[in-house]
């Protein structure tokens, strides 16, 4: 019988398998940051354990770091701590370190993918839930625990069971103005925050085929959000144009070898997924989350669910619950949901695409009076080709505030974060209960719905936005 | 690693669905360095409110928590895991559990024990009447044992073993030290590389 994407790369890493026991992975590229990786070196320090191998291991700073004064110290000593434990345990053991200031640091999701060390067919693992984003280019990507950290950095291995597959299978056209975040949002919707547990997903039909490496990654980051712990799509010639020329892409007859074995890393047509899941783009549009987990989401042409139309009793209290600390009332047209934040950024939307996408809306436009819009980009690289092609004045000139590269507000472990109260439109992953600072209420949406919703000051799409109305006219 | 073989105690009921991480642990918490020192962060914002259930003067000492579904999903911070054991907490009883979260907990003695829902509203209801009620989680018999309740429950032989035993992942997995080193050597060359050693 055939085998899945997911098998073929699953087989191509096991170490050791026996009966009764998890397979043992071999991991090809393992990430670090500052918050997950003390305790895992300390465990190495202790046990007098090297890091097996420092040549397949890279760590960055990025969700504590400021996104102001960055040439400044960092005012929170407890943040700075940790970034110089990172700095401290990255010299001991000789682990390459991209620091704050440094050309290549960001957030963790976004330096991978553009050093050109995510490929196709590797296995990649971070302490870090949306590892997922890797698995675009056809990579085994899924987070891990702190452990688990410290077991690769001791083995370079993961003993691991292995999870079932399904197939989401997406054919069709996205219509105009619908992004891979409101179609990804709205396959959270659809399976529900638990649907993917236990499983790899593989995204796979014409309208994956159709998108971007860029587009690829929102869908994969947010697999987890789903509750799958990995997310993949088949590489394709759209993958290898975006790796070639990368630094750490492979060169010459290395190249040749490397797309020779990734053109192999396809679902067989008889193979057989154990859940399969399907959905038409044409149906899709503009979406937008209410509630206080990623799969309470809506259509932004819909309005705040009543709990009481759920017949499952605790989806019922969750709803409710949700409403009660978004103070939204059942009913109440989405588009009416006044914002006083908008963030645009976040390994899921801080990449190049994302910002040009956003500032193709705000230009010529103002942010409306009363709202803030931060653009954080994914990693300092991003910011600089920002910055080359004008973007960063786009922005300012609309009133937004161009920050350094960072995780920033998707978790607020600096200080960007929303005040109790305060509601914000933004491109990030999680929605949770006080995610993006105390009391903070968000709405997860496209870059484009975000930038829309920050001329409007309320959730709005780009289709909502008249040329006469809102953009200054060129030249003025 | 503790070893994990039985505990009896006390409970807590937390009647929510898809608890994330966040909840459990906010993220300025993520900040520290080290394992210990979490509890007073555990749950830190529903515990502002004094009707809060782990603020009631009779779940003070419980070790059990009986959670919603979807209890852990979100982050993969382990410090979560870290957070309800500094607390207090020997194992976790939810319909389901998200898998970082899960396999996080196991890595750490936390056993996180999957009952059917209608199980876990018996268990709710059992400790909301009577607050003094305990809970037995036998790890050895694979079974929940409260008043009136006896519910078998799976764990995978391996996970049960190294629970049992208190065993560490990195000397079980560094026997095998040979396997991992044939493997490197038959890597293809193409393979990626973060620096040149």
């Amino acid at each position: 019988m055939g085998r899945t994407l997911a098998e073929k790369v699953w087989d191509d890493h096991v170490v050791r398998r026996a009966e009764g026991e998890p397979d043992l992975l071999f991991i090809d590229l393992h990430l670090l940051h500052e918050v997950t990786s003390p305790q895992a070196f300390d465990g190495l320090r202790k046990a007098g354990r090297p890091v097996r191998r420092t040549d397949l291991t890279i760590a960055t700073e990025d969700h504590n770091t400021p996104t102001l004064d960055i040439d400044k110290p960092i005012a929170d000593p407890v943040s700075r701590t940790q970034l110089e434990t990172l700095r401290k345990n990255c010299a001991d053991f000789g682990v390459r370190l991209h620091s704050l200031g440094d050309v290549e640091q960001g957030v963790v999701h976004v330096v991978g993918p553009q050093l050109g060390l995510t490929q196709p067919g590797t296995t990649v693992v971070c302490g870090d839930s949306h590892t997922s984003t890797h698995g675009a280019f056809g990579a085994l990507a899924f987070g891990i625990g702190t452990s688990q950290v410290e077991h690769v950095l001791a083995t370079q291995t993961l003993p691991m069971a292995r999870p079932k597959t399904m197939a989401i299978t997406v054919e069709g056209e996205l219509p105009a103005g619908v992004t891979a975040k409101d179609l990804i949002l709205a396959i959270i919707a659809k399976i529900g925050t638990g649907g993917g547990q236990g499983y790899i997903l593989e995204y796979r039909g014409s309208a994956i085929e159709k998108l971007s490496m860029e587009a690829r990654m929102t869908i994969c980051n947010m697999s987890i959000e789903a509750g799958a712990r990995a997310g993949m799509i088949a590489p394709d010639e759209t993958t290898f144009d975006y790796l070639k020329g990368r630094p750490h892409a492979p060169e010459g007859a290395d190249w040749d070898a490397a797309v020779a074995y990734w053109k192999t890393l396809r679902t067989d047509d008889d193979a057989v997924f154990d859940a399969e899941v399907f959905i038409k783009a044409e149906e899709l549009s503009p979406f937008v989350t209410w509630g206080t987990n990623p799969g309470q989401g809506a259509p932004l042409s819909a309005s705040v669910p009543d709990p009481a139309s759920y017949e499952d009793a605790s989806e019922r209290l969750a709803a409710e619950k949700a409403l009660e600390y978004m103070g939204l009332e059942a009913g109440q047209p989405l588009r009416d949901i006044v914002v006083d934040t908008v963030f645009v950024g976040s390994c899921t939307n801080g990449r190049i695409e994302d910002l040009r996408a956003a500032a193709d809306i705000v230009k010529g436009r103002k942010v409306a009076d009363g709202v803030r819009m931060l653009i954080v980009p994914g990693s300092a690289r991003v910011g600089l080709q920002a910055v080359s092609e004008g973007l960063d004045k786009v922005f300012t000139e609309a009133g937004a505030e161009w920050r350094h590269a960072g995780c920033s507000m998707c978790l607020g472990m600096n200080p960007d974060q929303l005040a109790p109260g305060e509601r914000s439109a933004s491109t990030s992953n999680r929605n949770f209960e006080g995610r993006q600072g105390k009391g903070g209420r968000t709405h997860l949406v496209s870059p484009q719905v975000a930038a829309a919703t920050a001329v409007l000051g309320h959730l709005a799409s780009p289709a909502d936005l008249t040329e006469a109305d809102d953009r200054t006219p060129a030249g003025v | 690693m503790e070893a994990f073989t039985k505990h009896t105690g006390r409970a807590v009921p937390l009647r929510r669905s898809n608890v994330d991480t966040d909840q459990i642990i906010p993220a300025h918490w993520l900040k520290k360095v080290t394992r210990d020192g979490f509890e007073d962060g555990l749950f830190e914002a529903w515990r502002k409110d004094p009707e809060f259930v782990l603020n009631k003067p009779e779940r003070a000492g419980a070790t059990v928590l009986v959670a919603g579904p979807d209890f852990g999903t979100g982050s993969s911070r382990e410090h979560a895991v870290w957070a309800l054991q500094n607390y207090g907490f020997k194992t976790v009883i939810s319909s389901r559990f998200a898998d970082i979260f899960r396999g996080n907990s196991l890595k750490n003695g936390l056993l996180t024990v999957v009952l059917d829902q209608k199980v876990v509203d018996g268990l709710w209801e059992l400790v909301e009447s009577d607050p003094q009620a305990e809970i037995t989680v036998d790890l050895e018999a694979r079974e929940v044992r409260a008043e009136g309740v006896t519910a078998p429950f799976e764990l995978d032989e391996n996970s049960r073993w190294r629970l049992l035993n208190g065993l560490d992942d990195i000397s079980i997995t560094l026997r095998d030290e040979e396997d991992i080193a044939s493997y490197e050597a038959g890597r293809p060359a193409f393979k990626p590389r973060t620096v040149q050693v």
